[in-house]
């Protein structure tokens, strides 16, 4: 994508939506990130995880909240200027992610604002839907994102 | 790890500290996170945060990590004492999470978690609800990072 085609703070309109591109949840990589991050039997082994809550294998929800991001990321973010996220108002993790889940997911731009301090830049606020192959709608996020206004274009 | 019943309003527990190293952040990032700001080290000198920062991602993910790994400890001391312990479910979400300063390669992190809140679950009577607010604190007592969380407490067996 060309520098002009490079979004900015005023491209982002509210109620605009975002297809995410499609992620494929790999058993190797949910116990991978569990081992390191969350090692609880729901997460790491499929005879374990029968006898939890979840009853079977799932993904930790902090893993599911990464791969939003990097959807996030490969879907727009990578053309953007974006600046990086100052916190997340709410997730809700509705459904377990299991081992070859095909997951796909919308940003909706719910409101943004010029930042008071920094002129320059914008708060965009995205509402994110992730959904597994069977239309199921498994996490739901609210993520405000900073992103360089266009009256910054041609700075570094 | 205590059953739900046992757990106080306010109680604060210490999960313990991290220090971010520079590969494991680029590491994640390139997973995760992949705006260089968090993988490219000479990209970050010239972005709004001066130098590389660990995707905000990886601060959550290593606050699930020490809590697990605290209540591993938790559960293995009661078990050596000879008391019933509870269990940790599940959560269904969590709120107000803020990246309040950026955590560079370097930095440690010290993680706690405070309750706040104790639900009973209509759906599952084996189980409570308990809202936590966990904090990372850098060594000079910056705050990094915060956010409130819920999870499912296995109530004590009638």
């Amino acid at each position: 994508m060309s520098q002009k085609d490079k979004l900015y703070f005023e491209d982002f309109l509210p109620g605009q939506k975002h297809t995410l591109p499609k992620q494929k949840m790999l058993k190797e990589d949910i116990i991978e990130f569990a081992q390191e991050f969350d090692p609880q039997p729901m997460h790491l082994d499929e005879k374990m995880a029968e006898q939890t809550m979840l009853g079977g294998l799932a993904a930790s929800g902090w893993q599911s909240c990464a791969i939003t991001m990097r959807m996030l990321i490969e879907g727009f973010l990578k053309n953007s200027a974006c600046l990086g996220s100052p916190a997340v108002q709410e997730v809700k993790w509705l459904l377990p992610v299991r081992p070859d889940d095909i997951l796909s997911g919308e940003a909706t731009v719910i409101d943004s604002r010029l930042s008071t301090s920094r002129p320059d830049m914008g708060i965009i606020r995205f509402h994110v839907d992730v959904f597994n192959q069977l239309g199921d709608h498994v996490l739901e996020m609210i993520i405000p994102i900073m992103m360089h206004s266009n009256t910054s274009k041609g700075a570094a | 790890m205590r059953f739900f019943e046992d757990l106080n309003l306010g109680e604060q527990i210490t999960l313990g500290d991290y220090v971010f190293e520079q590969d494991e952040i680029i590491n994640f990032a390139q997973k995760y996170d992949p705006l260089s700001f968090h993988t490219d080290v000479e990209a970050a000198k010239s972005s709004l945060y001066g130098a590389l920062v660990a995707s905000g991602w990886h601060t959550a993910s290593v606050w699930m990590k020490l809590m697990v790994n605290y209540y591993k400890n938790a559960i293995q001391e009661m078990q050596n004492a000879g008391i019933q312990h509870g269990e940790i479910g599940p959560s269904p979400g969590f709120t107000d999470m803020v990246w309040v300063a950026p955590v560079y390669a370097g930095d440690r992190l010290t993680y706690t978690s405070r309750i706040l809140e104790k639900i009973d679950s209509k759906s599952k009577p084996e189980w409570g609800i308990v809202r936590h607010y966990n904090e990372a604190t850098k060594e000079d007592g910056t705050i990094a990072f915060k956010f409130t969380g819920t999870v499912f407490y296995k109530r004590r067996p009638t």
